[in-house]
């Protein structure tokens, strides 16, 4: 059993759809902690301490965010920021994150086809997230293709929604119960691509 | 009775018309007096008589101001100027007398030579301290150097005293000159003299640590003004009278009680009730001065007492410049150095005279030397007149560094002004920050509890000009008002604006309307004492009601930026027409209202758009 932290970054919470239903899905899971970033420091000061100690705590931990500017929102940047010490997160004594597991969950505007060479965005969720690929390598963390609902502007059909909120609770607990096939996931563009043969039955 | 009127009409209207003169001139207030002295005295207008009896009297200026000095000086401070006190003043003095009483052993026996040189050794308390400070200068390291010296001197004027009597030449009539009003000590057998001696300045550390605070607090508590100077004046009296009935210097008492005393929280009220008291003795003390000077005797013995004067002079100056190389002043500091210490001071005035009652020197020896004193001491201001305009631009230009380097930090930057419940907490903020504000308080309980706690407050009425500048209100940059009451700030900042124009404010408000009031006197940085309060407790109740922390933190922030922006406005509108403040206080508040409702909206629309990703191109 792993313990998985998920760091929530929405700033206007009351507003979002699939964040929130993704979130409800793992909320009350067995050793799931949620951390609402913007709930707990609205005037963006962040217990850097506390923030360490959370991470020290936990196995996986997960960031899930809406895919703002091709990036994360900003209390987040302020979080890698502060709390991704050196000496504590990386540097020759910081091994606080060695061999945990990094994960983005993200939500995006556009679908599929706009996240490729020649599509509207021209640039890959692969390309364009390969700075917390790095960071995490960075923190000797083990990376993971991140799990991406994408085409969320152009409003999601109920059915595909609950696939996604399903994919992630699956995705959660497969994580938390050592059932997700590591090497599997990431050889995927994506981790939810193929969820069916990442996930062993349990 | 109309007698004595008269005369202190003299001397004050001729301070009053004099150092404002003196001062336009840019000649300093010391040259003022000296000079009104001179044009009132026997030799100008014939206006005054018994100057020396006057003189005596405003000796006590000397002791006031030494008390003043001691209240500057934490015992900290002291023990470390322990090595210029030492060093440089016993170097100073020693070296002075050696040679000018080396000079005068060519001419005189000598004991007379030892009694001269010791007694011209002394430099000019008085004038050398008023002209330091009226040119900010006490606080750079000149500055110290040169009081460390005066210091050292003082001190030195004790042993002085019991030693000139043994130097007597003349068998005198007998008839002491020492009569103590209380008993005469001296009758005394030796070791009881030493016990009482060291009574006296234990009784003066116990009633200033111990004694003073609960005494200042009861005064303090009755509001009643004049009461606290009247036992302000009467602890310096006091002390004066104990010291000089064990036979030690009232100066040497008061500045040991003023260092007692640095550490209290009335040390502020203490020194803007005595200062004027001392200003007032010192400033007739100088017209003394410059009234005694014999014109008659320097007419006919020009030649002498020129050369006297360039000796004592010269010799004093040799000795500074040797002392300020031994000491390796910095190139700027030993010119100062040099001039600020080179004439003669009052204290040879009573040591001459001891000279004469004891039979150590005959008058027709005192009499030249003592106008070369006095006209040497009448030189000092225009020597640092010279230095000001010769020396130190000269050096100017290429050590600016230097010098502000010298300057000491120990001038602070901020005063705050109340310490109720606002400033209580803005003072503990400003500390966490690492800026130790000068803090004074109107409430003598609160100021006791709150210095147990660590914090340098001081008790005081902050609306007064004398006790503004005593918290350093020419060196401050901030000054920060958190009394709740309007009239109280309104005072103050038009007491700040007008003596301290550059000194920023930043003022608390009760309310609207006092906000308006402070923004009339120009108070650029204002709040309302409630209004963050307000705030943070309405952003606790959306939280509380469900509403997103973040969201509720974003709508205080913009009711709060609104709010700010609406008030310029209705400043402005408040002083075209009072109906129309109405109104457009109504129409803000419509105003306001709708905006409220149009960044609900903007989050609910407008944000959305933006944080939840919705392209409009696709």
């Amino acid at each position: 059993m792993s313990k998985i932290l998920i760091n929530f970054a929405h700033p206007a919470r009351a507003r979002s759809k699939i964040n929130n239903a993704l979130r409800t899905a793992v909320e009350g899971l067995e050793d799931v902690t949620i951390n609402d970033l913007y709930a707990h420091y609205p005037d963006f000061l962040i217990d850097v301490k506390r923030e360490q100690r959370l991470c020290e705590n936990h196995d996986v931990i997960i960031f899930q965010h809406p895919f703002y500017w091709y990036s994360t929102p900003s209390i987040m940047k302020e979080w890698l920021d502060l709390v991704l010490q050196h000496g504590w997160a990386y540097g020759s004594q910081g091994r606080a994150l060695q061999g945990k597991l990094f994960l983005q969950a993200i939500t995006a505007g556009g679908d599929d086809s706009t996240y490729q060479k020649d599509g509207y965005n021209e640039f890959t969720i692969g390309e364009l997230t390969s700075p917390y690929r790095a960071t995490a390598k960075l923190c000797n963390m083990e990376w993971l293709p991140p799990f991406v609902v994408l085409g969320v502007h152009l409003g999601l059909p109920e059915e595909k929604v609950k696939a996604h909120v399903e994919g992630y609770r699956r995705t959660v607990k497969g994580l938390r119960d050592g059932t997700l096939d590591i090497e599997q996931a990431r050889q995927g563009r994506y981790l939810n691509s193929n969820l069916n043969s990442t996930i062993r039955r349990s | 009775m109309e007698h004595f009127l008269l005369q202190l009409f003299i001397f004050l209207a001729a301070s009053a018309i004099a150092v404002p003169l003196a001062k336009k001139l840019g000649f300093g207030s010391v040259l003022g007096y000296l000079i009104a002295g001179i044009i009132i005295g026997p030799f100008g207008l014939s206006l005054i008589g018994e100057i020396e009896e006057v003189m005596h009297f405003t000796e006590f200026g000397v002791v006031m101001m030494l008390f003043l000095v001691g209240l500057e000086l934490k015992p900290s401070l002291l023990w470390q100027m322990r090595t210029p006190i030492l060093g440089m003043g016993g170097a100073q003095v020693v070296l002075s007398s050696s040679i000018i009483g080396g000079v005068s052993l060519i001419f005189l026996p000598w004991q007379q030579a030892i009694a001269i040189g010791l007694t011209l050794s002394l430099s000019s308390t008085a004038i050398v301290l008023q002209t330091l400070r009226e040119k900010g200068l006490m606080n750079t390291s000149p500055g110290k150097s040169i009081f460390s010296v005066l210091l050292f001197q003082d001190l030195a004027v004790i042993p002085m005293l019991a030693i000139l009597p043994l130097l007597a030449t003349v068998t005198m009539h007998e008839g002491g000159h020492h009569e103590s009003a209380l008993f005469d000590i001296s009758s005394l057998p030796g070791y009881l003299q030493i016990t009482l001696t060291l009574l006296a300045i234990l009784s003066i550390f116990f009633l200033g640590k111990f004694a003073s605070r609960p005494i200042f607090r009861t005064i303090a508590a009755t509001r009643v003004r004049e009461i606290f100077v009247a036992a302000a004046l009467a602890l310096v009296v006091g002390i004066s009278l104990l010291m000089m009935a064990v036979g030690l210097s009232p100066a040497l008492g008061t500045f040991l009680a003023g260092v007692v005393l640095a550490d209290s929280e009335y040390r502020h009220e203490l020194e803007s009730d005595i200062e004027p008291f001392k200003g007032l003795l010192l400033g007739i003390f100088f017209i003394s001065i410059g009234a005694s000077l014999n014109f008659t005797l320097i007419g006919e013995e020009i030649l002498l007492i020129a050369g006297l004067t360039t000796g004592l002079i010269g010799s004093k100056w040799l000795v500074l410049v040797g002392v300020s190389f031994l000491f390796k002043m910095a190139k700027k500091e030993r010119a100062l150095f040099g001039i600020a210490l080179a004439q003669g001071g009052e204290f040879a005035f009573v040591l001459f005279q001891l000279s004469k009652t004891n039979g150590v020197l005959p008058s027709e020896t005192i009499e030249p030397l003592i106008s070369a004193v006095a006209i040497s001491m009448f030189l000092t201001p225009l020597l640092f007149l010279a230095h000001d305009k010769f020396i130190a631009t000269r050096h100017g230009d290429e050590e600016d560094s230097r010098e502000a380097d010298a300057i000491d930090h120990g001038g602070h930057k901020v005063i705050l002004a109340g310490f109720g419940r606002l400033g209580t907490d803005l003072g503990r903020f400003l500390i966490s920050a690492g800026i130790k504000p000068v803090i004074l308080d109107h409430d003598a309980a609160n100021v006791d509890v709150l210095r147990k706690f660590g914090f340098e407050v001081y008790y005081g009425d902050i609306t007064r000009l004398d006790l503004l500048e005593a918290a350093g209100a020419s060196e401050a940059e901030l000054l920060i008002i958190t009394i709740g009451d309007i009239e109280k700030s309104r005072e103050l900042v038009e007491l700040a604006a007008k003596h301290y124009p550059h000194l920023k404010i930043a003022a608390n408000a009760a309310d609207r309307s006092s906000a308006y009031e402070l923004m009339d006197l120009g108070v650029a940085q204002i709040r309302r004492e409630t209004f963050g309060s307000a705030l943070s407790l309405g952003q606790d109740a959306l939280k509380i009601l469900g509403f997103d922390p973040y969201e509720a933190h974003r709508l205080m922030r913009i009711f709060s930026k609104n709010d700010e922006e609406m008030m310029p406005e209705l400043y402005k509108m408040l002083h075209e027409d009072e109906d129309s403040y109405i109104s457009m206080y109504q129409k803000h508040n419509a105003d306001l209202e709708e905006l409220m409702t149009l960044d609900l909206n903007v989050d609910l629309e407008e944000l959305d758009k933006a944080w939840t990703a919705a392209n409009p191109e696709t």
